[in-house]
Parts: C-alpha cells; sequence; structure tokens
C-alpha cells in the first residue's frame, strides 16, 4: 500500500500533487466564500483557451532538443506586427464581410494576422534556430536574454515605427505606439464569442477552445508524422539520430521555427480574449508564464507532450483565476496573487532545473 | 609578428574599444558640458562600483556571473528599513545596518550555494529565476508579513491601512550620505589605529609562536604610522582633512605625487641600499606617465572638470578595499581552492577539495558583498524604493562587468571598474543623446534598456559558442567547466579526457 502511494507520488510528481492540492484548497475556500463557481469555471475555461496556445509552443521546442524555451517573445513580436497591420489597414472590419456577418469580418481580421505573424516569426525564428545551434549546451540562459534583448530592441521600433491609425499612436502629437492598444474596435473576443455557450452564470467559449484543440491536434499530428518523429529522436539523444542519419541541426531549426510560430499564433489568441494588445515591456515575462505551464503539467527541460500543455495551462490558470478574488477575502485590493504568481512560477522552474542538473561532487 | 601581436590585443578589447567609441558618440551627440556627464558619472561609480566587484569571486569560481546577487541586496533592504524603523541614524545607523544585514546575506548565500550545487552548469538560468523567486517572497514579506503578521506601528513607513510598507521610504533624515560623508579625519584616525593593532597583533603572533621578530621594521612601520598619524595635527593639514568630499584636482595630484614617492622609494630601498636589479625602464616610464598625467590637469577643458567633482571619499576607500580583498582572497588557500574548481571540479575533486563547499563559500562571499554594496547604493540615492530598488540590481552590474571586457569565466578589478565607468556614461548621456537625435528621450531609455540585455545575450552567446567549437560534438557529457577549461587552453584532448 505504501509502496503504491509512493510509485504513485513518484510517477505524478511531487510538485504536480502539491500544486493540484493547492488548487483544491483554493475551490473548496472559493465554495466557503459563497463564489459564484459556475463563473470561476467560465473564467478558468476562458483563461484556458487563452494562454494554452503560448504554453503549447514549447513542446517543440523541448522535444527538439533546445530546451525549455524561455525566448518565445521572439515569436510574439511577430505575432504582435500581425495584429497592428490588421488594425492599421482595418481588416477586421471590411465592409463587405461585415454586411454578411461582423464576426465573419473578425474572423478574417484576426486570420490575416495571424498569417503575417506566422510568416514573420518564421523568418525570425529560423535565424534564432540558427544562433541556437551555435550555443548548445547552453541554451536556456542564452534564450532568456535573447528573448529579453528583442524586446528591448522592440520597445525603440515601437516608438519609431511609421503606424498612422489613431486606435495606435499616442494622441496629442505624442510619438509611437501605445503601451496597450484595445482591440474593441477590431478583433476583441472573435473566437470567445464565437459558439460560445451560456448556461446560467457559466459561459464556454467554444470557439476558442475549438481553436485550442485545433491547434494542440496539428502539433500532435506533426509529432507523429515522419519529421516529427525524427526530431524527437534528435532531441532526445542527439549522437544516436546522427548514427541514424538525421539531420540534427536541421531538426532543431524545425523546433526552434515552430515553437516561435505557435508563439506567434498564441498571443494574437491571448490577445484577442484579453481584449488588448501589450506592447512595450508587456510581453516580456511572457515566457517564463509558459514554461512553467507546461513543468506544472508534468514536463520536463527533455521532455513536453500535449498532455502536459493541456494539464498544466488549465492548473495554473485555474490557480491565478482563483486566487485573485479569494486572496481578496483576505485582504482586500491587494496584489497577493501576483505574489502567489511569481513564487509558483519560478518555484516551479527552479524545481525542474534542479532535477536536471548536477547533484554530483564533480 | 609585432604588429599582429597588437593586433590581436586589441580584438580582444572589442567590446571595450566598441562602447569607448559608443560613448564618445552619445556624450558629442548629447551635447551635455563635460563637468555634468563627469560629476554624474563619479557619483555613480561611487553608488554601483561595489555591486560590479561582488560578482568576481562566483566567476572565478566558475560559477558564471552570478544573478543571485539580487538576494544579497534584499537582505540589505530587509535591513535598512528594520534599523529605519528603529530610528537609528547617521553613520551608526549605517553601520548597525550592515551589521543586521550580514548574517541575513550569509544565510542567503549559503541557501544559493546550496541550490546551485543542485543544478551545476544552470547557475546562470537558475540565479536568474531564483531572483523572481525570491522577489515573490520580497513581496510576500513587504506587503503582508509586515504589519500582517508581525505588528508595525509606524505611520511613516507603513500604508494607511497597516499592512505593508510603502512604495518609497525616505533615508534623509537617517542613513543618507552617511557613509559618503565621513570626514578625511576619521578615516585617517581610523587607518591609524588599524595600522597600529595589525603591527602589535602579528608581534604577539610572532613571539607566542616563538619566530623572530624584525624589531628593526616593526619600528620603522610603527614610526611612520605615528608621523603621518601627527601630520594631522598641523592646523593647515587638519583644516583640510576636515572635509568629506575631496576635489577631484587635488585627488589627481595626490595619486601623482604618491606614484613619484613610491617609485622614489622603491629606487632609493631596492636599488641605492640593497643593490639589486630593477627595471630602471618600466620606473621611469611610469614616472613619466604620472607626469603626463599632471600635466594634463592644466589643460583647460580637463581642469574645468576637475575642479568640479567632489569625491565622497569613504566610499571609494571601501571600493578600493575591496578590490583589495578580491586580489587578497586569490592568494589564499581558500582562493586557489576557488580557482582550481573554477577550472575544473574533476581535477578539484581529485586534488581532495570539497567542491560544495567551496562553491558555497564563494556564494557566501558575493552574497554579503552584494548586500554591502546595495546598501552603500541606498545611502548615495537616500531614496529607498522599496518594491523597486533591487529589481534590476543583478542586471546592471553584470552588464557593466561584461562592458569592461569581463566574460563568464574571467574578471578582473579592474574590468569590472572600467565596466562601471563606460557603462554608467552610456547610462548617463543616452537618454540626452535621444531627445538630442530624435526629440524623444524615451529613445535613448530604451536604448541604453536594449545596450544592457544586448551585451549579456552576446556574452553569453558567445561564452557558449567557444564551448561548443573548442571541443567539439564528442564531449556532449563533460561538465560545463571542463570543457570550457578544454576550449580556454591548448591542451583539448586532457581536458577532453580528464571530463569524460
Amino acid at each position: 500500500m505504501r509502496d503504491n502511494a509512493k510509485a504513485l507520488v513518484r510517477q505524478v510528481g511531487l510538485p504536480r500533487i502539491i500544486i493540484a492540492g493547492f488548487f483544491l484548497l483554493l475551490l473548496v475556500a472559493a465554495g466557503g466564500f459563497q463564489m459564484d463557481l459556475l463563473q470561476l469555471c467560465s473564467d478558468f475555461l476562458r483563461r484556458w483557451g487563452m494562454y494554452g496556445i503560448l504554453a503549447l509552443a514549447m513542446v517543440p521546442a523541448v522535444q527538439c532538443g533546445i530546451g525549455l524555451n524561455f525566448g518565445i517573445s521572439m515569436g510574439i513580436v511577430g505575432g504582435l506586427l500581425g495584429g497592428l497591420i490588421v488594425i492599421e489597414f482595418r481588416l477586421a472590419s471590411i465592409p463587405a464581410l461585415v454586411e454578411i456577418h461582423p464576426l465573419l469580418a473578425q474572423w478574417v481580421g484576426i486570420l490575416i494576422a495571424i498569417l503575417i505573424g506566422v510568416v514573420l516569426a518564421a523568418g525570425i525564428g529560423w535565424l534564432y534556430g540558427l544562433l541556437l545551434n551555435r550555443v548548445k549546451g547552453s541554451e536556456m540562459t542564452v534564450t532568456t536574454y535573447v528573448g529579453f534583448s528583442i524586446i528591448a530592441f522592440m520597445n525603440i521600433l515601437w516608438t519609431i515605427l511609421p503606424f498612422q491609425s489613431g486606435e495606435l499612436i499616442y494622441p496629442n502629437a505624442g510619438q509611437g505606439l501605445r503601451n496597450t492598444i484595445s482591440l474593441a474596435d477590431s478583433y476583441s473576443g472573435v473566437m470567445n464569442d464565437t459558439l460560445a455557450i451560456t448556461v446560467g452564470s457559466l459561459t464556454i467559449p467554444t470557439g476558442l477552445l475549438l481553436f485550442f484543440f485545433l491547434m494542440c491536434l496539428l502539433v500532435w499530428l506533426f509529432m507523429r508524422s515522419k519529421t516529427g518523429e525524427a526530431m524527437s529522436a534528435a532531441g532526445a539523444n542527439p549522437n544516436f539520430a546522427r548514427a541514424n542519419g538525421i539531420n540534427v541541426n536541421k531538426m532543431r531549426l524545425v523546433g526552434t521555427i515552430l515553437s516561435t510560430v505557435l508563439a506567434a499564433v498564441g498571443i494574437l489568441v491571448y490577445a484577442q480574449g484579453f481584449g488588448f494588445m501589450q506592447l512595450y515591456n508587456g510581453p516580456m515575462m511572457m515566457g517564463f508564464t509558459s514554461v512553467a505551464a507546461v513543468l506544472i503539467g508534468g514536463a520536463s527541460p527533455r521532455r513536453a507532450c500535449i498532455s502536459h500543455v493541456l494539464i498544466g495551462t488549465f492548473l495554473f490558470q485555474s490557480i491565478m483565476a482563483l486566487a485573485l478574488p479569494v486572496a481578496n477575502q483576505f485582504i482586500p485590493e491587494s496584489n497577493l496573487s501576483e505574489v502567489m504568481r511569481l513564487i509558483i512560477s519560478n518555484g516551479i522552474i527552479i524545481y525542474a532545473l534542479t532535477q536536471t542538473g548536477g547533484g554530483s561532487r564533480e | 609578428m609585432n604588429k599582429r601581436k597588437i593586433l590581436d590585443r586589441l580584438f580582444e578589447q572589442k567590446v571595450v574599444i566598441l562602447f569607448v567609441v559608443l560613448c564618445v558618440l552619445t556624450i558629442v551627440a548629447s551635447k551635455q558640458p563635460l563637468t555634468f556627464v563627469a560629476n554624474e558619472l563619479f557619483t555613480r561609480i561611487a553608488r554601483n562600483s561595489f555591486l560590479v566587484l561582488a560578482l568576481i569571486i562566483p566567476v572565478l569560481a566558475g560559477m558564471g556571473l552570478n544573478f543571485g546577487i539580487v538576494i544579497g541586496a534584499m537582505a540589505a533592504q530587509i535591513a535598512v528599513f528594520l534599523t529605519t524603523h528603529w530610528g537609528f541614524v547617521g553613520i551608526g545607523g549605517f553601520l548597525l545596518t550592515a551589521l543586521l544585514a550580514t548574517p541575513m546575506a550569509v544565510f542567503f548565500g549559503f541557501l544559493v550555494g546550496k541550490l546551485f550545487n543542485k543544478a551545476k552548469g544552470s547557475e546562470m538560468i537558475c540565479g536568474l529565476v531564483l531572483g523572481y523567486f525570491a522577489e515573490g517572497l520580497y513581496q510576500l514579506l513587504f506587503l503582508f508579513i509586515f504589519g500582517g503578521v508581525i505588528p508595525i506601528d509606524n505611520p511613516t513607513l507603513m500604508i494607511a491601512t497597516g499592512v505593508g510598507v510603502k512604495n518609497t521610504i525616505d533615508l534623509k533624515d537617517t542613513i543618507k550620505y552617511s557613509l559618503d560623508t565621513v570626514p578625511m579625519l576619521t578615516i585617517l584616525e581610523i587607518g591609524f589605529y588599524l595600522v597600529v593593532a595589525a603591527i602589535v597583533l602579528s608581534v604577539v603572533i610572532k613571539l607566542a609562536k616563538k619566530q623572530p621578530v624584525h624589531w628593526k621594521k616593526t619600528g620603522i612601520a610603527l614610526i611612520l604610522a605615528v608621523a603621518i598619524y601627527a601630520l594631522t595635527y598641523i592646523p593647515a593639514v587638519e583644516s583640510f582633512l576636515a572635509a568629506d568630499r575631496l576635489l577631484l584636482l587635488w585627488a589627481v595630484e595626490l595619486w601623482v605625487a604618491l606614484v613619484l614617492l613610491w617609485q622614489a622609494g622603491r629606487f632609493l630601498v631596492l636599488k641605492v641600499i640593497r643593490k639589486e636589479e630593477l627595471d630602471l625602464k618600466r620606473l621611469a616610464a611610469i614616472c613619466v606617465a604620472a607626469v603626463l598625467v599632471y600635466a594634463l590637469t592644466y589643460v583647460p577643458a580637463i581642469y574645468e572638470v576637475l575642479i568640479y567633482v567632489r569625491l565622497p571619499v569613504m566610499t571609494y576607500v571601501c571600493i578600493a578595499g575591496l578590490c583589495l580583498l578580491n586580489t587578497a582572497l586569490m592568494r589564499t588557500r581558500l582562493g586557489q581552492n576557488m580557482r582550481t574548481v573554477g577550472q575544473n571540479r574533476v581535477v578539484a575533486n581529485a586534488a581532495g577539495i570539497n567542491v560544495d563547499r567551496t562553491r558555497i563559500i564563494a556564494m557566501i562571499f558575493s552574497t554579503v558583498l552584494a548586500s554591502w554594496g546595495q546598501l552603500i547604493f541606498l545611502q548615495n540615492v537616500g531614496t529607498f524604493s522599496t518594491y523597486g530598488a533591487h529589481t534590476q540590481v543583478g542586471q546592471f552590474a553584470i552588464a557593466a562587468l561584461l562592458v569592461g571586457g569581463a566574460s563568464v569565466q574571467k574578471a578582473t578589478n579592474k574590468q569590472a571598474i572600467l565596466g562601471v565607468v563606460l557603462f554608467h556614461t552610456l547610462f548617463i548621456v543616452a537618454p540626452l543623446a535621444g531627445k538630442e537625435l530624435f526629440g524623444n528621450a524615451m529613445i535613448g531609455e530604451y536604448f541604453r534598456v536594449f545596450v544592457s540585455y544586448g551585451v549579456i545575450a552576446l556574452a553569453l552567446a558567445m561564452h557558449a559558442w567557444k564551448k561548443v567549437s573548442g571541443v567539439g560534438p564528442s564531449t556532449d557529457f563533460a561538465p560545463a567547466s571542463a570543457s570550457a577549461l578544454a576550449g580556454g587552453t591548448s591542451a583539448p584532448a586532457s581536458g577532453g579526457g580528464k571530463a569524460g
């Protein structure tokens, strides 16, 4: 019996048990405070779909061998640029399409944004992958700082890019793009509202979840394809893969590009759900949040799969959704939930790092 | 051949050269008077050098750039909050704060060292994430535990609700400038007592161990110390030393005089009295250089700067002391162990060095020094932003060290100081240059942030790149520092072999 319990702990992982326990505790507390559990559930689902694809971007990165990709901001800036271009040219409200159905116009808008984002991210990811192939063994440190650098670099660009739309730039002769750009007039909530089902206070954002699952399915299919299998092999054991005639560097490049592209898609899905696009330092720590999510789901710096993304994002985001109202019951208007986010997300990353590295005396 | 050598040297220093050029260009573009830039710069050197110097020991111990100094800074801030709350002021308050911060920093450093031993090879990313993790705990402490769990009744420090500390704490009436304004006279006096104490102690120890005592040498040292101390009783000297700031011009003149005196003394003692061999060419070159520096002070533009800038003496003494400590530590057995561990953990372990323990000690040193550095920073700035003062500490200190030409494996005092000068020059003038060039100060602001991230990214990437290309694919399983050693020295085969 005791051995069974131990085996179970080992299989599921101690941190996951702690975090799941914490989630249940918060849930009980929320119930105890007579909160609207159904509304909280719709919050869980919404956040699950919003953050899911960003976490999904970790899967190809980990599987191809570059490890946890803290540098998904490389893809994020591509996605943001796509989103900006759509707003600038009003592509989300083309009159002919609005006449048919407003949602259709918005879908066209966001799909164009995604398309532009994907193209840009593929280019950035290719360069990024070339860099990562030269720094084997230290990818995580390098990706983190390359990610920070691109955000700082884009800060300069956001200030000088020649966008004209009043929705984008600071009013009153200010210079540069706004810090937070409202999507209310473009594609805010387009996925959330599509086919949304409302039962009482429970809202299921069907469109969002379907899109998220579709992305997961695509990645899953890719992983089962010949290229995907080769990529996983290259990540798991480069020498063995090389002996079997797999071009390891090429496979790593494919994985990096895919990860970057998914990040671009992910940020747009996130933005439409949130209703705003955050420029400047907004996406700086997105990489950390996504990494923490897959790690909570059970991934390690060497192995990650779709189920880790699904479980991890749900657990992590549900805790975040619950933490705010529950913490407010104890201390009103506090940012205890923000403190909790810092501790949980970084704690799990540290745990994962200590599990793989060192330990020996040498 | 010689030309090639010079070119190689220049190429090695490419980062430094690039930043010198960048600094000169931005200063010109910012259209600021040199007096302003120099004044700001010397303030910032006093503020930040200590923190940058705190990074050197872990680099030598092979733990890379210590992003964990943020945690030392947090220890200092907890101490500052407590002493401010208890109402200690002045240099006494400052010393008490340092005393309070030290055990905390030792404890934190120990924990960080323990953690890094579990994540060998990924200390840097671990340290970075650890910084964010500690930030969470820090906020928990300052936002909820102070006032929420530990009752603190202090309306000037706490938020109106009584739970949580205010965003900024004004140190104006407590420890602001407490270290900067220690008069030179006091410094000399303390120095005198320390020297006397050291001499007496060494004699006592030698007597106790029944070793021969050089009475003549000891006597001369004592007389010299007393003579220098006696000089301070001359009214003119006393009034000069009563000040706490030193005019840069006088500092330069003093420095030149000291260098000349030192070289003359060496010449007299070694050549004339002991008749030993001495590199006369070198001696002459140093003297000529010193005279040239003095001559430069007569250039009007430089003279203007020199009579404008005033140095906080005590702070600079502390920085010099830390430089000496870093050098001295590396000469001790512990320092040698650290260096061995840094070069190759396998070899160090085989030689009987307790690798884990040595690494933990290095982390404790770094964390304690960082906490003192943060104290120096805070007493100079004078306002303590409770939730923001520590966030960029590691980032900026590391960027400064790298700008000075240091790498992940090698760092010296000189590189640290040079890095502070270059990085902070850029920091002062970049927003102003942005305003002049693009009509927008934010561009300069973003640019300097980009530089600080970019230089770290570049250094890390170059380090990793060298590691990969120097060793080849066969040592994938070697520990990081072993393969780095192989890449750095000319014996890749032996290094790789030991590691495998």
